[in-house]
């Protein structure tokens, strides 16, 4: 990727770095400048990931201010320690694993094991709602889908208990691997599988309990 | 069909989420694929959960406030 535009801020810095360099030895100027110049890269780099990490970000909390609250503290720490980033591995995953450490750490969550009942309904439960509601006979599934409004679906999905939650933020809307959100989230990849597969489930019973009960978003 | 011992559509339903994560096994995949060939209501509920997919994402997708960027580049450490 291109280097980052930092010219003149950063030839400020390396002259500063040289004046010292007069004094200390040639070698220690020379690893302040690069020193300085990595940071800047990384900082650089960071920044450029910050839209997509908000977007993760604002649906793992329940409001736009915790998301942006946690968005600063999450760079504020990413700034101070981006040595213990190991250059080459997945920079926006690193920053979620600050964020959702952060996260837990102010308490907004409570770790516990969650619960793994089996479920009622199966992955067509929602179709199969969403189809009796409908007027029309063997409706196309584009029909269907319109009984679902968009509101009911970031309500149906902070319906959704976090440790579900979590894994269908981290998968379906931030696209990260499994073996990324077990990383994220410091939990087995297993464990992230099952989580999605029910936490999908869930997400479709709140769907249909919202879709059914308010009649469907095109009337 | 062969394959699938229990009700086919059940089963069809079962792996619908390892099917659309490509998590499957060739002969799982192979089974799942014969059988949606065949049947128009498993078809409509695979497509369908491949647009819901789509809706939940884009719905719950929210763009950051441009002042929150600038807030984070402030906090970028200061040069020497």
């Amino acid at each position: 990727m291109p280097g980052p535009a930092v010219p003149l801020e950063l030839e400020r810095s390396i002259a500063r770095v040289a004046v010292v360099g007069e004094t200390a030895p040639e070698t220690e100027a020379r690893r302040l400048a690069e020193d300085a110049r990595d940071r800047v890269r990384f900082e650089e780099e960071a920044l450029e990931l910050a839209d997509q990490v908000y977007r993760v970000a604002r649906r793992l909390v329940s409001s736009r201010e915790e998301a942006e609250d946690l968005m600063q503290e999450t760079y504020a720490r990413a700034f101070r320690s981006w040595k213990s980033f190991q250059p080459g591995t997945n920079l926006r995953a690193w920053l979620l694993r600050i964020l959702t450490n952060l996260n837990i750490d102010r308490g907004r969550r409570v770790q516990r094991a969650p619960d793994m009942q089996p479920l009622e309904e199966g992955d067509y439960f929602l179709y199969n709602k969403l189809e009796e509601s409908t007027q029309a006979p063997n409706p196309d599934e584009e029909r269907v889908i319109e009984r679902l409004s968009q509101d009911d679906a970031v309500t149906a999905l902070s319906a959704v208990p976090h440790d579900f939650r979590d894994v269908i933020v981290l998968v379906d809307l931030g696209d990260f691997s499994y073996n990324d959100a077990a990383q994220i989230l410091d939990i087995p990849v297993g464990t992230v599988m099952s989580r999605l597969h029910r936490g999908r489930r869930i997400l479709k019973r709140e769907l249909a309990e919202r879709a059914v009960s308010d009649g469907g978003a095109s009337e | 069909m062969s394959g699938f011992a229990v009700d086919p559509c059940d089963k069809c339903e079962e792996v619908l989420q390892p099917f659309l994560d490509r998590e499957l096994n060739e002969e799982e995949r192979a089974l799942a694929e014969e059988h949606l060939s065949l049947c128009d209501y498993c078809r409509k509920r695979y497509r369908f959960e491949e647009e819901l997919r789509r809706f939940v994402r884009q719905a719950a997708t929210e763009e950051m406030p441009p002042e929150l960027k600038s807030k984070l580049a402030e906090l970028r450490t200061p040069l020497l």
